[in-house]
């Protein structure tokens, strides 16, 4: 009997495994919206980039915190060391290449993030949450101390990177090239974690979030496996990084920040963690929140932002796409017949 | 004469001052359907532990068909075929009843490391964990989250990612417990359905079900093996009678 003809092939729960990866109907939408964004709205491109910019570093957070269940504050040590690598390489003349270059801070943010996990993941809970924080600031002084490489406070500015594949300059006045560049990598990177999180890898790494115990008793070397996860993640991050030091020929020690790291979660927060979109969903409502409300308030637009993610704590655990998938559950639900 | 399945040679664990494995020699044999039972606090869960690996034991040694397999880690013990329940439903619960069972066989099999292919086109994986359901009379309920089901029903898929592993030695620890009595019957059948060749045993407190599952009875009390025989024997042994069986025959 091969496996197609299996009498379980159609059973509900089969099927729904079967093609839980299959690309739905709604799914290109975002990318469709981020395309029209360029030709609608090309005075606004600067702010697009950095959106774009802020939901790859989001899906980066999502992968470890969402689906592996790693808690971390200290993501953006990834998104600086990448950052950093970009913009160190570029101002010494060593190499300004965009592309090659992101591989660059994927490679390095990766590394660090292999030997930090490597340490840091034997530890759970609030510990590893310490940890992970503890490693960003030693990151982000080490960069303060080290002057002559990274600038220390004042950081390095005019960063001279070379024309995308040899001819689209990076204009900071009119970011087209950027905003186009950002929107590529973003999409190559959510193939490769959308991919990540369907497979039995990513499966795997839910079971550890769901039951570390049981995974553990089912024989599955639990910590190999989220520190790959953990490295995967930096070097995601460190793209995001090395891409907005690219974008704005700049890095300063606010890329390796505590402001950076708290932001990105509670954008992944408001989104809905474990989602892949809630990244998009979590960056839009935080930029388009903070814009809103610093027009209202302008002494005092965090409160309302922490207002709501008290609320969002809550009462919406799954933030606003967790809130939609409610409502579609609502309106599809079964109803007596007539 | 050939190695037992599974064997413990004079296996101590000590917590400090408490000593909860005190010389236990113990042995099970292939195919075997032996129970462990004791007072709370004997040290069963213990000894469950030191078996999987979860725990090291502070000497002695544990042998798997004659293999030395003491320092093995935990997931590597999976592998050489020793599979385990929990006492309190450790299950993956936001996830459904199939994908529970997946991810356990998935690991049996070397699918779980794969990252670029999609979970849902290893079908032999997912067809195997459908069959496995069957048997245990929860496919039915295979699309379900699991946090859902009834918690007789979770315990029985605790028992299927038992068995999605293929194991040759079936460790139980309470499978029955916190489940109502008139669903127990549920798990009794169940576990009846376990392959023959599966070494299991069982720990529990439930006298009708141990009499009912075992052919040999080991009885720990204080970290150490008091008795070991066949349900027979132990039921008539006046020293066991009175350190536990008279206590549980109230309940």
């Amino acid at each position: 009997m091969t496996p197609t003809e299996s009498p379980w092939a159609d059973h509900p729960a089969a099927v729904a495994l079967a093609g839980r990866h299959r690309l739905r109907a709604w799914e290109p939408i975002p990318w469709i919206l981020a395309l029209a964004f360029y030709f609608v709205f090309p005075k606004y491109l600067g702010f697009g980039t950095e959106l774009l910019i802020t939901i790859l570093f989001a899906v980066s957070l999502d992968l470890v915190l969402g689906y592996a269940g790693i808690v971390t504050l200290g993501q953006a040590a990834f998104f600086g060391a990448g950052a950093y690598t970009v913009g160190i390489l570029a101002k010494r003349g060593i190499w300004n290449e965009p592309i090659t270059g992101l591989v660059l801070a994927a490679a390095v943010a990766a590394a660090i993030g292999l030997g930090s996990g490597l340490v840091l993941l034997r530890t759970g809970g609030l510990t590893l949450l310490m940890l992970t924080l503890c490693t960003m600031a030693l990151l982000e002084e080490a960069a303060n101390l080290a002057h002559d490489y990274t600038g220390g406070f004042d950081g390095l500015d005019s960063l001279p990177i070379a024309p995308l594949l040899g001819r689209f300059e990076f204009n900071p006045l009119y970011p087209t090239t950027q905003y186009l560049y950002v929107l590529a990598v973003l999409f190559v990177c959510f193939v490769f974690v959308r991919t990540l999180v369907y497979s039995p890898f990513g499966q795997s790494l839910t079971g550890i979030r769901e039951n570390t115990l049981r995974m553990h008793a089912v024989g599955a070397p639990v910590r190999g496996r989220l520190v790959l996860c953990y490295a995967l993640s930096a070097a995601i991050a460190g793209v995001a990084g090395g891409i907005w030091a690219q974008a704005n020929a700049y890095v300063n020690l606010g890329t390796l920040g505590l402001d950076r790291a708290a932001t990105v979660l509670i954008i992944l927060v408001l989104g809905g963690y474990g989602r892949l979109y809630g990244a998009f969903v979590g960056a839009i409502a935080y930029m388009a929140l903070s814009h809103f409300l610093s027009k209202l308030y302008p002494t005092a637009w965090q409160l309302g932002l922490g207002l709501l993610l008290v609320v969002i704590a809550l009462f919406a655990r799954n933030g606003i796409l967790g809130i939609a998938e409610l409502g579609v559950r609502w309106l599809r639900r079964p109803r007596p017949m007539p | 004469m050939t190695a037992p399945l599974l064997e413990t040679l004079a296996l101590c664990r000590s917590f400090g001052a408490l000593t909860a494995a005190r010389d236990i020699d113990f042995r099970l044999e292939a195919g075997a359907r032996h129970a462990l039972i004791g007072p709370n606090g004997a040290g069963k869960t213990t000894f469950i532990n030191l078996l999987t690996g979860v725990i090291a034991p502070t000497s002695g040694a544990i042998l798997l068909k004659g293999r030395n397999i003491t320092s093995v880690g935990q997931a590597q013990r999976v592998k050489l075929g020793i599979a385990r329940t929990f006492q309190i439903n450790r299950l993956f619960r936001r996830l459904s009843v199939l994908e529970n069972v997946y991810l356990a066989v998935a690991e049996r099999v070397g699918a779980a490391p794969a990252m670029l292919q999609p979970a849902g086109t290893r079908r032999d994986v997912i067809e195997e964990s459908m069959r496995l359901l069957d048997t245990l009379k929860l496919a039915p309920h295979a699309s379900r989250r699991v946090w859902e089901l009834p918690y007789g029903r979770q315990r029985l898929v605790e028992l299927a990612i038992a068995l999605g592993l293929k194991p040759e030695v079936l460790l139980l620890d309470e499978p029955a417990a916190g489940v109502p009595s008139a669903e127990s019957h549920i798990i009794l059948d169940a576990i009846d359905t376990v392959p023959r060749d599966i070494g299991v045993l069982i720990i529990d407190h439930d006298m009708d079900l141990v009499f009912r599952f075992a052919e040999r009875i080991t009885v720990l009390v204080s970290g150490a093996v008091f008795a070991t025989g066949s349900p027979r024997e132990i039921g008539a042994d006046p020293n066991v009678r009175a350190v536990y069986l008279g206590q549980a025959a109230r309940g």
